[in-house]
């Protein structure tokens, strides 16, 4: 009978949780948006986006020239070392751009969003806040949900252009593909609705899942050391599986069925 | 203190994605023949269209001039009818211009080969709606080698 009762106690506590988080996310972004909230949030998206935007770049740059360096070597058995572009092209901006954007942007980003409102809430300054009639949500949730819903998006798109280019520097610069066919052949390809605007909305989905489990793990976290560093933990754990996940159904969605 | 440094990275951050998405926009996404560029439709009926796609190339001479809008199936005889969109920029072929479902390359995908029509003194051209009297089907690798066949058994 016992773990009847587990099984009923543990649906219970993971309804509750999505519960709170649910009110957690209405009551900061239902606020009517304010001038000094702006600026937070403009505060928020440097911490939160300028700040990865070092290894965004890198990574963009070099996943961009690996799948050029790969590409190549299987294409060019074929003699169609031409389509080289519109596979670099569009395995970024279907699938990688989004993905890796939100894969390293839960680690570098979302983790630290964790433990600073962890941190807030064991030393008490939340409560503090709300003893000074300032409503947390507003004032520390709010700026950086929109913050890390603002920021992902940009990333992604600037990790998509960077890759192409790298992807351009390995397959042209180095390994001789023709400039023209590596662009002319893309532009064939690449579809602006299809490919790039789909691309940008997985990424939007993302940052919203990604933000979101962030904060609120931070937010619900165990005020206690312990309870914290659990808390970012299973933030990029939760993170990263919800992306993976949510990115094989957005691509059935967008792509499946045709 | 901070917030004017804050504010110079943000606006790089942001000057930085625009001209990513400009990018995007100008040298990785296809801008040949966009959907809102003024065009006009033509039928044509086939026998066949292969493997011709909804956004295949309609090209005259290499030059592309327009893209397959829809595909679909004639109900009352069976046959496939391809709806074209043209740019508007070429609105004056003669309507005895032939169109032909060919293939780039030995491997490459099917367009639509548009062929000109010779322009008589009262040629008329062909305005939006009309259908394409002469076309060719494409070419299927078994009717071919049926034909061969055939046409060696029977000598």
């Amino acid at each position: 009978m016992n773990w009847v009762v587990q099984v009923g106690a543990n649906t219970l506590d993971t309804i509750r949780s999505f519960g709170r988080a649910f009110l957690m996310l209405t009551g900061a972004l239902i606020a009517v948006p304010q001038l000094k909230n702006i600026r937070l949030t403009l505060q928020q998206i440097y911490v939160v986006g300028v700040q990865s935007l070092l290894i965004i770049l890198v990574s963009g740059l070099f996943i961009g020239m690996v799948m050029a360096l790969q590409g190549y070597t299987i294409l060019v058995g074929y003699g169609a070392e031409g389509s080289l572009g519109p596979m670099v092209a569009l395995s970024l901006l279907r699938e990688l751009g989004p993905v890796v954007t939100a894969l390293l942007f839960a680690g570098r980003a979302g983790s630290a969003l964790t433990a600073e409102i962890g941190l807030m809430k064991a030393t008490e300054q939340l409560s503090s806040l709300e003893m000074m009639a300032v409503d947390p949500l507003r004032r520390v949730v709010a700026p950086r949900v929109w913050a890390g819903i603002i920021s992902m998006p940009m990333l992604a798109i600037i990790f998509s252009a960077i890759g192409i280019l790298g992807g351009h520097l390995v397959g042209v610069d180095w390994l001789g593909v023709d400039s023209g066919s590596y662009w002319s052949i893309m532009q064939a390809t690449v579809d602006w609705n299809k490919d790039v605007v789909n691309g940008i909305i997985k990424s939007i989905v993302f940052a919203i899942v990604v933000t979101w489990i962030a904060i609120f793990k931070g937010y619900d976290a165990v005020p206690t050391s312990e309870g914290i560093s659990q808390a970012t933990t299973q933030t990029v754990v939760y993170s990263s599986l919800a992306v993976l996940g949510l990115d094989f159904v957005l691509t059935a969605l967008m792509f499946g069925i045709n | 203190m901070t917030t004017r440094k804050t504010e110079l990275m943000v606006g790089f951050f942001v000057i930085l994605t625009i001209s990513a998405t400009l990018l995007l926009a100008m040298k990785v996404v296809n801008q040949g023949f966009s959907d809102n560029e003024s065009s006009y439709t033509l039928y044509a009926k086939f026998d066949n269209i292969g493997g011709l796609k909804a956004r295949s190339a309609v090209k005259v001479g290499g030059v592309t001039v327009g893209r397959v809008e829809s595909i679909y199936l004639d109900p009352e005889d069976f046959n496939p009818v391809v709806v074209l969109s043209l740019s508007q920029q070429y609105n004056n072929f003669p309507d005895t211009s032939s169109v032909a479902i060919l293939t780039s390359g030995l491997l490459g995908e099917q367009y639509i080969g548009f062929q000109p029509g010779f322009a008589f003194d009262d040629f008329v051209t062909l305005a939006d709606g009309d259908y394409i009297q002469d076309t060719k089907s494409a070419l299927v690798l078994e009717d071919l080698i049926g034909q061969f066949l055939f046409s060696r058994d029977s000598e």
